[in-house]
């Protein structure tokens, strides 16, 4: 007993706040890496999550494509559409201030879930997590489904990767070099606009990833990603986007205090990022991890 | 180079030609029932009046809300409720709309605007959807029910809403005096200010004004305006619904706005014209509204980003913005 608190119930809710952190971490972490570079806030990030989930789920419905090889497909998929957006649309924007990108990609956003919506309805379609990681494991103090752990473990391996793969790779320096200063970089022979490129489809295809590892837990339908990219925007205000870790630590922590809010007090179970959010806008306005004012 | 005595008479060309246009516009406003369907005509003016409301922010203050529809519909709530279960008069009920969505505008626009641009944005559509999920749980809300079945009641208990023409000539005559609270505001030494800020906000800060305080002071008259647009709906349609207050509908404004020319006076009114027209138009062809919403939004902000109007004005020499 924790509280009054059976301690099942309570590490139970603990789980499912680390779950949910996990999509917060890797949706917030592929928002910080596309706005780092392009300095636009990418609104259709739920919609390329909601996307990858339904990549999987068709894969599987019309070519009898299973759940592994779907988990490296749905995010090239995401990925490549994403690169292609950027190069024929996106890429006028950069000149323009930044909220038009918001709102393009806003429309973009809608467009997707609309399609989708049109040909699925509004209803979840069911998507079984694979047999090799179906049943659960005792922990003693606690039954732990193997999926779940699973969406734990990849997601902080991605995390950590990609935030490796940025500050320690040859790659990741002409990226960071780029958001510094890109005309100097261009300067140097660095092909600056395919970066880009290459930014958003990596950021998009995090989407996809977080989509389809997010399939089996919940249902894939086609309004997963917007209710749950507006809480994501919350983290992001919170960590502040300059920096990457700082995105993905925030996305973890907020999505626990959301699963102990969820023992203590369930009603304000939905809304209390945003109450942590109003919190550090008096405290701290720049944000956690910010240094932008 | 023209001499200043042309420039002089183009203004004032200008001027005649902006006022004749107001006339004909407010002719058209008084016979129009008598053309087109009145319910379809005041949902109009109730949308157009709600983007007139957000251009004041986004228009001439330069800030992008993405949360207000809390305020639209949050007043459609609090007008129905004190009209359907309190029994208060519909002016009394949409005073109320405008004075809770001012104060809900105090109160998000303070931590608002503690960040800029597109920060200002997240914030503001995760305050919204915070009031979003209030209304889901709140009881005086009924939650997927909405409030059904709203009295129109009578006007200073004199004028009876019921009838057609009666509600029609109240909500142009609410539509006309919110547009020209608009036309003031802009043009008055306060809008100036907000247009300074809109321009360049440090150089305000530089000459001394309390950028803070008049973004806060655009916000809350953005959001009460709003507010009395919301409020006016939920007594047309007598019911208020949650449809109203979800980020859907925030983009909406958006749109409305964008659409009709950011920043330009009867712009936005254009595109809620055009919009609400559109919605009707798709309702009935199957053709799924979400999708032309979001082709609209691209579209937009890739080939015009002026807005018709504002697309126009630009055409036309002389005149002013």
């Amino acid at each position: 007993m924790i509280f009054g608190i059976p301690l099942q119930a309570f590490l139970g809710q603990l789980l499912v706040g680390l779950i949910n952190g996990s999509f917060y971490a890797m949706l917030s972490l592929g928002l910080a890496v596309i706005f780092g570079m392009l300095k636009i806030i990418n609104f259709a990030h739920g919609a390329q999550y909601m996307f990858g989930a339904f990549v999987g789920f068709l894969l599987l419905q019309w070519l009898n494509i299973g759940y592994w090889p779907a988990l490296v497909l749905a995010p090239l998929v995401v990925g490549v559409v994403g690169m292609v957006v950027e190069r024929t649309m996106l890429s006028r924007l950069y000149s323009l201030d930044p909220l038009y990108g918001l709102l393009f990609t806003f429309g973009l956003a809608l467009v997707i879930e609309g399609v989708f919506r049109y040909c699925y309805g509004v209803s979840g379609q069911p998507y079984a997590a694979p047999d090799a990681l179906s049943g659960g494991t005792n922990l003693g103090f606690m039954f732990l489904p193997n999926y779940r752990g699973w969406v734990v473990v990849s997601s902080l391996v991605v995390c950590l990767g990609t935030w490796l793969a940025i500050e320690k790779t040859k790659l990741g320096a002409y990226l960071r070099a780029a958001t510094e200063n890109p005309k100097l970089v261009q300067a140097f022979g660095v092909n600056v606009p395919v970066l880009l490129t290459l930014t958003y489809g990596l950021g998009s295809a995090l989407a996809g990833l977080a989509g389809i590892l997010a399939a089996p837990v919940y249902q894939v339908s086609p309004l997963m990603g917007s209710d749950l990219i507006i809480v994501v925007f919350a983290v992001v205000v919170v960590g502040g986007m300059g920096s990457i870790l700082g995105a993905v630590i925030t996305g973890y922590v907020l999505g626990l205090a959301e699963g102990l809010t969820k023992v203590f007090y369930p009603e304000a179970s939905n809304i209390v990022v945003f109450v942590i959010m109003a919190i550090v806008l008096l405290v701290r306005p720049a944000g956690l991890f910010g240094k932008d004012a | 180079m023209t001499d200043l005595g042309a420039t002089a008479r183009q203004a004032s060309a200008t001027a005649r030609l902006e006022w004749l246009l107001v006339g004909l516009g407010v002719a058209g406003l008084l016979a129009a029932p008598f053309f087109l369907y009145p319910i379809f005509l005041m949902k109009i003016m109730c949308f157009a009046l709600f983007a007139c409301a957000f251009n004041l922010l986004l228009g001439y203050t330069g800030l992008l809300s993405f949360g207000h529809a809390a305020f639209f519909g949050g007043a459609a709530y609090f007008c129905a409720h004190a009209v359907k279960d309190w029994g208060w008069t519909p002016e009394a009920g949409i005073l109320l709309g405008t004075v809770g969505a001012a104060l809900l505008g105090l109160v998000m626009g303070f931590f608002a605007i503690r960040r800029q641009g597109i920060y200002f944005a997240m914030i503001t559509l995760a305050l919204a959807q915070m009031f979003f999920f209030f209304c889901v749980q709140a009881p005086f809300t009924r939650g997927e029910d909405g409030i059904q079945g709203v009295p129109r009641g009578h006007l200073f208990g004199l004028v009876d809403l019921s009838q057609p023409l009666n509600i029609y000539y109240t909500v142009a005559a609410i539509f006309l005096i919110g547009l020209f609270a608009i036309w003031r505001i802009v043009n008055s030494p306060f809008g100036m200010i907000l247009r300074s800020i809109r321009e360049n906000e440090n150089r305000a800060v530089s000459l001394g004004y309390s950028v803070a305080n008049y973004k806060l002071a655009a916000f809350v008259m953005s959001a009460a305006l709003a507010g009395l647009a919301g409020a006016t709906k939920a007594i047309v349609f007598q019911f208020a619904t949650l449809t109203d207050v979800t980020w859907q509908m925030s983009g909406e404004v958006i749109l409305m706005t964008l659409l009709g020319g950011i920043g330009t006076m009867i712009g936005p009114a254009v595109g809620a014209t055009l919009v609400v027209t559109l919605q009707n138009t798709l309702a009935t062809s199957g053709f799924p509204v979400t999708i032309a919403t979001g082709l609209i939004f691209m579209i937009c902000v890739l080939l015009f980003r002026r807005g018709i109007v504002g697309e126009i004005y630009a055409k036309l020499p002389g005149i002013k913005k």
